[in-house]
């Protein structure tokens, strides 16, 4: 996997991945394009995304002080913690649209998100939002069977405000997948939906997940989404990593699995939620 | 369905007081019976413990008899044939016409304060008729497409330069704000001396009148395109020009729409206003010279073709909204 170092510039060009936190002062690394200002180090690895000793600051306040995560290729991450606690900026962070930070990252270089919100272009039709962007012969071919595969085959020309909320999340899944991502990350896919709808689009992330195998972070605020998809549920506090919990449990998982029970009501204590089982 | 079998009762059923008549109330007051008790749960459990869960509406003392209010179905009963309404529309308008003709035949309107409708019509008639109208329609015409075009091109590009960059903003934006507090129709003066009393000092004020609108507009609607869709675009992988061309200048459209049809109105404003102060041929040029015989009906069929143009530049600018807007689910109105 083409892996490339994401880093401020006035670290050296050796090629060397440089992953031992040298913490520098950052300038105006403020561009979001994943191509630019960024120094660029290609390597193999066998990490898909490492991160080491990261530190973003908001006004002088540490959000993420000295966080470590490495992430397997294919590996599905929930990323878990109380509102606030910097998990959706650590996201942004691997996305490569927050570079004002300080520590060493290294992510896939074909990466895509998905966020809360579907942030569709109102003004371009369904099939023209997930071709956005895209590159190489075919782009509409492409586009087609991602929109087949989320279940959209029928809006493919649609205005994206005459959506539903979960067709307008699919699409979103739809522009994230057609890139044919080796890192999928996702900021609270599925928090806007209604409870059923949650349920189908949780359904349609482990299937796609399970077909196309990226590496995945997923961002949320709820256990049992965790415990449906992930491989290792994280917990984060206090800017860095402070829980890593191993998911075993057979896929498809059934939330009376009595593993998957013991791990919720683990999981909601360390978030600070304790159950009558944990308790 | 009790909920929706109630007001289907209600549309067919004639207002019924709230006391429900025995046949069609009979089930009218399932609905309430069956929200009752989840309201008022506490107090059951605590007080009438004899009580099981289904009683029935009205056996515990605490229990309010709710006031049935019958709905109705929208325009459900009275369905008359309406009027259309482009006739509606164009009733305050004919009244208006029927009032000024009636005023002129009866006197009370002197013909040299201003002519007939009747008049006016066959004034009109007569101009199309030797083509003075045609002419002096045809020469403000081009006046206002070159101003549009220059203020609108100028008016654009420094939009787009100082709300694409921000060193743009600095250099431009001040300068823009500073000179659009000035009247630009107290420029004249200096426009003549500058470039004459031909075409050029009337089309510059025109473009002068066009380009700050467009700036404003179009400037804040850059500004104001939604930054979150910006940042989704960029993780996609779009280059800075595609960015522009998908997703903010797109998004910029309506503002810029609304600059384009403010615009409009200041274009024919100028226009009037230039032709007026020194010209030889145009519209204004016909009223000016209508004026100095008293011929009230030219002018007023002269100021009838401004409108006439005024509302037929805005009717395009709609047309062009619904055709690049359609993707709008905006609120339309009630």
């Amino acid at each position: 996997m083409a892996t490339r170092l994401l880093r401020p510039v006035t670290g050296s060009a050796d090629g060397e991945p440089r992953l031992s936190g040298d913490l520098q002062p950052t300038g105006d690394l403020q561009l979001t394009g994943p191509e630019r200002a960024v120094a660029v180090t290609e390597h193999e690895s066998s990490a898909a995304v490492e991160v080491r000793g990261l530190r973003r600051e908001f006004g002088g306040r540490a959000v993420i002080d000295g966080l470590d995560l490495t992430v397997a290729p294919g590996e599905f991450v929930a990323l878990l913690g109380r509102s606030g606690c910097g998990k959706s900026t650590l996201l942004r962070v691997l996305a490569g649209i927050d570079l004002d930070v300080a520590g060493a990252v290294s992510v896939p270089r074909r990466r895509a998100v998905a966020f809360q919100e579907p942030r569709l272009l109102p003004w371009k039709r369904v099939w023209r939002n997930v071709a956005l962007g895209l590159r190489g012969e075919d782009a509409r071919g492409r586009v087609l069977a991602a929109l087949d595969e989320v279940g959209l085959d029928h809006r493919v020309d649609a205005w994206p405000l005459t959506l539903s909320g979960g067709e307008a999340q699919r699409a979103a899944l739809a522009r994230a997948l057609v890139r044919e991502p080796d890192l999928l990350l996702l900021d609270e896919p599925c928090a806007s939906l209604d409870a059923l709808t949650r349920l189908r689009m949780q359904a349609l992330i482990a299937d796609l997940w399970e077909r196309h195998a990226p590496a995945v972070v997923l961002v949320t605020h709820d256990v049992d989404e965790a415990l449906a998809l992930a491989d290792r549920a994280l917990v984060m506090s206090d800017g860095v990593i402070s829980e890593d919990v191993a998911i075993h449990a057979a896929r498809p998982r059934r939330p009376a699995d009595p593993e998957i029970l013991a791990l919720r009501a683990h999981l909601l204590e360390l978030l600070g939620v304790p159950t009558p089982a944990a308790s | 369905m009790p909920a929706s079998e109630s007001t289907a009762l209600a549309v067919t059923e004639p207002p019924s007081s709230p006391p429900a008549p025995p046949a069609a109330g009979a089930e009218a007051t399932v609905a309430p019976r069956t929200v009752a008790p989840r309201t008022s749960a506490p107090a059951v459990a605590v007080g009438a413990a004899d009580a099981p869960s289904g009683a029935p509406a009205g056996a515990g003392p605490s229990r309010r008899r709710p006031e049935i209010e019958t709905l109705r179905a929208a325009g459900g009963g009275r369905r008359r044939r309406p009027v259309p309404r482009w006739l509606r529309r164009a009733s305050g308008p004919v009244l208006l016409l029927a009032l000024w003709q009636l005023g002129s035949s009866t006197g009370f309107i002197s013909a040299q304060t201003l002519t007939s409708p009747a008049t006016v019509v066959t004034t009109a008639w007569d101009m199309i008729k030797d083509g003075s109208l045609v002419d002096g329609l045809l020469v403000s015409l081009r006046r206002v497409a070159y101003g549009l075009l220059f203020g609108g091109i100028a008016g654009l590009v420094l939009a787009v330069i100082s709300g694409l960059f921000r060193a743009g903003e600095d250099l431009v934006d001040a300068p823009m704000q500073m000179l659009r507090t000035l009247p630009f129709l107290g420029l004249i003066p200096l426009l003549i001396i500058w470039f004459g009393i031909g075409e050029t000092s009337k089309i510059v004020l025109v473009s002068l009148g066009v380009a700050f609108p467009i700036y404003l507009n179009t400037y804040a609607a850059i500004r104001d395109v939604d930054g979150r869709l910006v940042e989704a675009a960029g993780t996609l992988g779009l280059r800075r020009l595609e960015l522009v061309r998908h997703v903010i200048l797109p998004g910029a459209l309506p503002g810029m729409l609304v600059g384009l049809r403010y615009s409009l109105g200041v274009a024919w404003l100028a226009l009037v206003i230039a032709e007026q102060v020194n010209a030889d041929k145009g519209l204004g040029y016909l009223m000016m010279n209508a004026r100095e015989f008293l011929q009230t009906d030219v002018i007023t069929v002269c100021l009838i073709v401004y409108s006439l143009l005024g509302l037929a530049t805005d009717m395009l600018v709609r047309l062009l909204e619904k055709g690049a807007l359609s993707w709008r689910r905006g609120f339309s109105g009630q």
